[in-house]
């Protein structure tokens, strides 16, 4: 076995924040580097801080250590002062459980849950001392793989990734490991092993297709041969029920950005907000059973000693029965007996009923309170279905001054499809009023308004809209700063429309985009999620340097008919489902959510002959947001209940 | 526990740990958030403080530097209630990760000083290195005979000269390392502690810089005697502590 430890211990004084290196966490599993085992490193191009808390590394790494054949370390992106010195003193990238270099594992495999970390990628690839280039790579290089939310366009990065996964990773794993035991047993050369990897479901092999383009588009994606598939699609898990992972959730040593037990109630959204790729891409909706969530929290906090708890979803006051479970939670905790205990819903709707809960939750300290309703007139919510009504919003607000809270978040988004002035300036408003009424409450009351550049992604309805220019972002932040002024009680903060842009770069953009990432990369550019390293010069004559044009790239709207760099993947969602609900979206029509009222075959369920799994076939109490209907009557519609699956019963 | 008049002790519970090994990378900060979740994984009835958000009542004695280990740090813990603290040791020591263990506790009694407070001096082993090991030598030797010995140093974000040589309570050369130089030291916390990388600069040697660290005591003086606010012996000295 090979350690860097006794190299890189005499570096660490040096650096800042040397607990992010030393791993130790509580729930570590430091399985010995048996030279037998398929060895993967499960990455997260980012610090530590930031990469630790993923779920989805997380997951993955505990089911990986639990196969007899195969073991799994973690990896995180050295902070900048550290790589001077590794790459000074020849250190290469090492995991954090053994300090073993990066390069010795089979597979090095990246989450991917953000664009600006693909520089980061390359950079730890590199770092590791592997070719960056999947082309380059020698029979003994690890397999470079990549998951997550951003490699469903894994283009820009083709050229550097061995294979990509799609969709849930829990299921993918094993079968990629199995694939490598008889990879080994028999011999196979590399191509071979690509060839075999692409032959399981949701992987893809980005070697095995040709791109041929039309000018700035794509003329078209092929498969190099008959045998490789034409089109690959996402893997779903059925039954969250059967993957109660984390088991044992990492408690780390340091503090890290999400610093708490985390559970996931549910996985998938039906809520239909058109600009989320999140809601449309994890589809369907997949409850976790209410007693196993009951079991994992009270037995992560008695592991963990942590005295918080999130439960995680994209919506969680959508969990069927959500306050029920809640004061169970509570319930069970008292009688526990650890001292107080919170717990967090960190997707708060936009409703009463969600303060409420959020009030009665959070016991040990209160968190902020932040809703999104992403927009500031309703003609510009019915474009992205987020149907939040005014007085949904300012009954939340209400409800939150009026149980203590002194400053609320609200959280938009600017550059959405055919936002006027009129719609931009409708935040203002909006914030004002909400001031207005925490006044009545607080006289130091006040509203804290964030505001993010739109960045089109794929497999939602709005990924062939042309996303705003940095300079008509930046107007906008203009308008919406000259108005908060003269508002009292209204902060604004804004993203930077700059690194907008450039998220806009690597979400849509083809295969050409790599030669674009790799030379930021080789100018420096690392860690562009980070302000004080963000460099859009950079993006823009790296651009410039490969005959690429902003305006091909991001600016420009796509038409119904024009091939898309993602189209030989598959979301589960029909295009053409994607494309009425785009132009639904400009005759500003919205869409309900189909966990309460009937299938519109958007592709999710009836492609995989699965269903939303839920408890409760009756919509959650308190708000109309993005049902567009009357939730006081609640509806039932056609989905498997979770208590009546074992009969097949169907509740109508 | 028997013989113990509940009268004379509180509900504070102090606690003498050590540090080492890869764990002296974890800030002090980061070290009582450890505690906070041993405490509660070991369900000690911990005292929270009043108001919107409650934080548990743990106190620390003197911060120890990233990278140094520890023979000897203290920390108080309010409960609400008396508990056995009969294999409490072991338990929190389980509840902590490697290279954190507890190695005795006992009751405060009714008016004893804070951690902050009682402690006046540390020892410390310190390696220093990128320095000739005569030239050290010499170093130490002009320090300790130096009637003052002013040092740049920064507090509170303010630069300031301070006279550190009545902060040397004791400072010898014990021999060479593989590395460097072993120096070992006694040094006043109070009026405003001297740190360890501050001594090596005062020694004034180009390139000189501190390599392995460890505290090795904390001291406090009762009538002119000096001992530790608890000593390392758990099981005698827990009991001589409670009863007097």
């Amino acid at each position: 076995m090979t350690t860097v430890w006794p190299q890189l211990e005499p570096l660490l004084p040096r650096v800042q924040k040397p607990a992010r290196y030393i791993g130790s966490e509580d729930g570590a599993k430091a399985k010995f580097p048996d030279p037998d085992l398929i060895s993967w490193c499960f990455i997260y191009p980012d610090t530590y801080e930031v990469g630790l808390p993923n779920q989805g590394l997380q997951i993955l790494y505990e089911i990986i250590n639990e196969r007899p054949d195969a073991r799994a370390d973690r990896s995180y992106a050295p902070w900048v002062d550290l790589e001077e010195l590794m790459r000074a003193e020849g250190v290469p990238l090492f995991s954090v459980e053994h300090h073993t270099p990066c390069g010795e594992f089979d597979v090095l495999a990246f989450n991917l849950s953000a664009e600006l970390t693909y520089t980061n990628l390359i950079n730890c690839v590199d770092l590791a001392r592997v070719p960056i280039r999947a082309a380059q790579r020698s029979e003994d290089a690890p397999l470079i793989i990549a998951g997550g939310h951003c490699t469903y366009n894994p283009e820009p990065l083709a050229d550097f990734l061995d294979a990509v996964v799609l969709g849930d990773g829990e299921e993918v794993v094993g079968d990629i490991t199995d694939v490598l035991v008889t990879a080994r047993n028999e011999g196979w050369d590399r191509p071979t092993v690509l060839r075999r990897l692409a032959d399981i479901e949701s992987v893809y092999v980005p070697s095995l297709y040709t791109v041929t383009y039309d000018g700035p588009k794509i003329a078209s994606i092929d498969p190099v041969d008959d045998t490789v598939p034409h089109q690959i699609s996402k893997r779903t898990v059925a039954d969250l029920a059967e993957w109660p992972y984390p088991k044992e959730q990492l408690v780390p040593l340091t503090e890290v950005v999400h610093d708490r037990l985390s559970v996931e109630v549910f996985r998938g959204c039906t809520r239909g907000c058109r600009f989320c790729q999140a809601g449309m891409i994890t589809r369907p909706v997949r409850e976790r059973p209410a007693d196993q969530v009951r079991t994992m929290v009270s037995e992560g906090l008695a592991r963990s000693g942590y005295d918080e708890v999130s439960l995680t979803s994209l919506s969680t006051a959508d969990f069927s029965n959500i306050e029920g479970v809640v004061t169970d939670l509570m319930d069970d905790s008292d009688e526990a007996g650890c001292g107080p205990m919170s717990v967090s819903l960190p997707s708060l709707r936009v409703d009463a009923f969600g303060v409420g809960i959020a009030a009665q939750l959070q016991r040990a300290k209160r968190s902020g309170l932040t809703f999104a309703p992403e927009a500031g007139t309703w003609r510009m919510r019915q474009i992205i279905n987020k149907l939040i009504r005014e007085e949904d919003l300012y009954g939340a607000v209400e409800s939150a001054f009026s149980q203590g809270w002194k400053r609320v978040k609200l959280y938009f988004l600017i550059g959405l499809p055919s936002e006027t002035d009129e719609d931009t300036l409708g935040i203002i408003e909006l914030a004002k009023n909400c001031v207005a009424i925490g006044k009545k409450y607080n006289n130091r009351a006040s509203v804290t308004v964030s505001v993010g550049g739109f960045v089109p992604k794929p497999f939602t309805p709005f990924q062939w809209f042309g996303q705003n220019t940095d300079i008509e972002l930046q107007r906008k932040v203009n308008l919406l700063r000259d108005a908060s002024r003269k508002t009292r009680g209204v902060q604004l903060k804004w993203h930077d429309p700059k690194a907008t842009l450039a998220e806009g770069i690597a979400s849509r953009g083809d295969r050409r985009i790599g030669a674009v990432i790799e030379q930021v990369w080789r100018n420096g550019g690392t860690f562009q999620e980070w302000s004080e390293h963000f460099d859009l010069q950079l993006w823009l004559d790296a651009l410039a340097d490969n005959d690429l044009s902003p305006e091909d790239v991001v600016f420009r709207h796509r038409t119904e008919e024009e091939p898309l760099p993602w189209d030989h993947l598959w979301a589960g969602l029909h295009k053409d489902f994607l494309w009425t609900d785009w132009q639904d979206a400009l005759a500003e029509v919205g869409l309900e959510d189909c966990r309460w009222t009937p299938c519109y075959d958007c592709g999710a369920c009836t492609g995989y002959g699965i269903e939303h799994v839920v408890a409760s076939a009756t919509p959650p109490a308190g708000g109309s947001q993005g049902t567009g209907q009357d939730l006081a009557v609640g509806g039932a519609v056609p989905v498997s209940l979770l208590s009546s699956k074992e009969s097949g019963e169907v509740l109508v | 526990m028997s013989g113990i008049q509940p009268q004379h002790i509180t509900h504070r519970l102090r606690i003498r740990y050590t540090k080492n090994g890869k764990i002296r990378f974890v800030s002090h900060r980061d070290v009582a958030r450890l505690f906070e979740r041993a405490c509660r994984k070991v369900m000690l009835p911990v005292a929270y403080s009043q108001g919107f958000s409650p934080r548990p009542k743990l106190s620390f004695g003197l911060a120890l530097s990233v990278a140094h280990e520890s023979d000897s740090e203290f920390l108080d813990v309010e409960l609400t209630e008396q508990v056995e603290l009969d294999d409490l040791e072991s338990k929190l020591t389980a509840a902590l990760p490697d290279g954190l263990a507890v190695e005795a506790l006992r009751w405060t009694r009714v008016g004893e000083e804070s951690l902050q407070e009682a402690i006046s001096s540390c020892s410390w082993r310190i390696e220093v290195v990128g320095a000739d090991h005569d030239a050290v030598v010499a170093a130490v030797g002009r320090a300790v005979e130096a009637p003052e010995l002013p040092l740049e140093r920064i507090r509170k974000g303010k630069t300031r000269t301070d006279d550190v040589r009545p902060m040397i309570v004791d400072l010898t050369v014990e021999g060479q390392t593989d590395t460097g130089t072993q120096l070992v030291a006694e040094l006043a916390t109070r009026p405003s502690a001297l740190r360890p990388a501050e001594l090596v600069g005062a020694l004034g040697l180009d390139g000189l810089s501190e390599g392995r660290v460890r505290r090795t005591n904390q001291w406090t003086f009762v009538d002119g005697e000096r001992s530790e606010p608890l000593a390392p012996s758990p099981s005698t000295e827990r009991t001589l502590e409670c009863v007097s």
